[in-house]
């Protein structure tokens, strides 16, 4: 019993106290309620700013080409038309570029992943060998680099152009990503586990797999997602080092289909105004097909890649 | 070691009852080869213990080395008048020639008036966009709200350039929303991609559209960090909310924006290729041609005026980026005691 009213006791003045709060907060000062409201209209302008291309694309890529061109089409889509869909569909040349992409970035996300992560690690001890040296052996690479044509030389010399290695090897490590994970090792790695296993006689490539491995999964997403984003996303590499259109990423077959000048997209057969309106019909389609895949797992996976800026903004 | 020979040494010469046990140490020691020496290091003993960490490193040190370092190394062709399939070693050497080459060049001051212009319009929008809105994201009392606002500013960033530039295109071309709207509301069809006039503001716009949500976060994370009890008494002292922003909000950020200012200022000649290439036309080639761009067309298309002048205009440019990023910094460091290194 006294238990009972010993809590009701405690409850109460808790439970009032956020009602006290509540009442307080409605009596803004005139002051602050207008910096309130201005607060919420930049945001909500800022928010339609960024919203309303994308819509915009989206109910595009779903109206009659008629229509957009002749700008009919604000809100919702006019005269619906898949003709756009069906013609993408139809070009080989996207679903090969997809199929690339897919392949590269499995390839380069795994590779980027398991070099990055066992860096990170051996970095993130204070007993590794020389680690002021290493430090500064990747440090260097974040703010000085051989630039363009040097870059090049070496995938040239090496033999890589016009294999899909030039796009898959360069750049699985970046020293950005590499000391995000180094201080998520450092910070979220307790060392009792660490002593614990190397007490029970455990060698370190057994420590690292069995346990740093499993109990890094945060990391392992966000560097997962930051590199595979990268090269789903990027053009340029393959652009230099790919001659051979059945290697293009999809980017690059985006690229042409995208920045190409209107006339030269359509089919054979058609009149130019019917090639101009096919064409641009097919860029808003494009232009979703490609970036589903992201936006498909953006709001799944936004939150880790927001936590992987914060661990990277720390200082060790 | 040689501590010990000196601290014998001196206690001889200062003769102050020499200490035999010292003496002996030092006798002893200077018969140690220096393999003994390395093997009582602490670096010798410690690398004997864990060694097996450097294997760990070996993949990440060994790409970095081809693909960082080796470009490094072939910088050297910027000295030479290199065609391609030379060897390094086998170039011809031609001292500065290609650097005096580049700032004879007629096209020289354009380009640098280009690519500072271009960096410092977006500096100047770019760099206080995501401070305010993070300062305005976190007066938010909607949690869930700013949640979400979250989401949808952070959503562009994931676009890729190709993408991007394309629905630029799509927007601002002939017969697009852009233009639509300009004739609906009695205006001429203006030809946004190829007219000079129109291109920085594309591209810097378009910019910051894609990244002013993903700057914002890394000033978020800090603000998160202010302490509630500082509004609290600041709020007792009758500041109102707008102040608050700017007298603890603000001041609390300030490191970080330090930080970030440097970062800016040494990127302000760095403007990257990807995107300006991929806008590129006939018709603003005037105003979009940057360092970095002409760099490619001069090393890797045809008639361009070769690698090596090509590779020397990109060294030209990092210099310059490394230079302003070193003074950014010791100001920094002089000014606010905020530094990056």
């Amino acid at each position: 019993m006294e238990d009972i009213i010993k809590k009701e006791n405690y409850e109460t003045p808790a439970a009032e106290a956020p009602k006290k709060h509540k009442r307080k907060k409605v009596q803004d000062p005139l002051g602050d309620k207008i910096y309130y409201i201005i607060t919420y209209i930049v945001l909500a302008l800022l928010a339609l700013i960024v919203i309303y291309p994308l819509w915009f694309v989206i109910i595009a890529s779903f109206s009659s080409a008629d229509a957009v061109l002749a700008g009919k089409v604000y809100l919702w889509p006019v005269d619906l038309d898949f003709t756009g869909y069906v013609k993408c569909f139809s070009r080989a040349d996207i679903w090969i570029g997809y199929a690339n992409t897919i392949w590269y970035t499995a390839a380069y996300t795994v590779i980027s992943v398991a070099f990055t992560l066992a860096a990170a690690w051996a970095l993130s001890r204070k007993t590794l060998p020389l680690r002021k040296f290493w430090m500064i052996f990747f440090t260097i690479t974040m703010f000085f680099g051989g630039g363009l044509i040097p870059f090049y030389n070496v995938i040239s010399d090496l033999g890589m152009l016009d294999t899909p290695w030039a796009i898959i090897l360069p750049g699985t490590v970046s020293a950005w990503n590499l000391f995000m994970a180094k201080t998520f090792f450092q910070t979220g790695v307790p060392d009792t586990i660490v002593e614990a296993a190397e007490l029970d006689g455990a060698n370190r490539a057994r420590l690292f797999v069995s346990i740093i491995v499993p109990i890094s999964a945060p990391i392992i997403a966000v560097l997962t997602l930051y590199y595979a984003i990268g090269q789903w996303n990027s053009y340029f590499n393959a652009m230099i080092f790919l001659s051979d259109s059945k290697m293009y990423p999809l980017q690059l077959v985006l690229k042409e289909i995208l920045t190409a000048s209107e006339s030269t997209v359509g089919g054979s057969g058609e009149t130019m105004l019917e090639q101009f309106r096919l064409a641009n019909q097919l860029k808003y389609v494009t232009v979703i097909i490609s970036s589903l895949p992201v936006f498909l797992l953006y709001p799944f996976v936004q939150k880790y890649f927001a936590q992987g800026v914060l661990v990277g903004s720390l200082k060790d | 070691m040689e501590s010990k020979l000196l601290q014998a040494e001196t206690a001889e010469a200062s003769g102050v009852g020499v200490s035999a046990e010292a003496a002996a140490e030092a006798q002893q020691s200077k018969k140690e080869s220096f393999g003994t020496k390395f093997k009582n290091s602490y670096f010798a003993r410690n690398f004997k213990r864990n060694w097996s960490y450097l294997l760990f490193l070996i993949p990440a040190v060994v790409v970095t080395f081809v693909f960082a370092y080796i470009p490094m190394y072939g910088l050297l062709i910027a000295f030479q008048d290199f065609t391609p399939g030379d060897s390094i070693w086998g170039g011809y050497w031609i001292g500065f020639d290609n650097f005096s080459a580049f700032l004879g060049n007629y096209a020289f001051w354009g380009l640098m008036w280009n690519t500072f212009l271009l960096c410092i319009l977006g500096f100047i929008i770019g760099f206080p966009l995501p401070i305010i809105v993070a300062l305005m994201l976190h007066t938010t009392r909607n949690k869930k709200i700013a949640k979400f606002l979250q989401t949808v500013f952070n959503g562009p960033h994931f676009i890729s350039l190709v993408v991007l530039v394309g629905m630029l295109y799509l927007f601002f071309g002939r017969y697009g929303l852009v233009n639509n709207i300009i004739e609906s509301a009695g205006g001429e069809r203006y030809s946004f991609f190829l007219e000079s006039g129109a291109f920085r503001p594309m591209y810097i716009l378009s910019s910051n559209w894609q990244d002013f949500g993903w700057s914002s976060i890394i000033y978020l994370a800090a603000l998160s960090g202010v302490e509630q009890s500082q509004h609290e008494a600041a709020q007792i002292d009758g500041a109102s909310r707008f102040q608050r922003v700017l007298h603890v909000d603000l001041p609390a950020i300030m490191p970080i924006i330090s930080v970030m200012l440097i970062m800016s200022i040494g990127g302000l000649m760095g403007v990257g290729y990807e995107k300006v290439l991929l806008m590129q036309t006939d018709g603003n080639i005037g105003v979009s041609e940057i360092i970095a761009t002409y760099v490619y067309k001069q090393g890797l298309t045809a008639g361009g005026l070769g690698a090596g002048y090509a590779t020397a205009v990109g060294l030209f440019n990092s210099i310059i980026n490394l230079l302003l990023l070193i003074i950014a910094n010791t100001a920094s460091k002089k000014f606010s005691e905020n530094s990056l290194f």
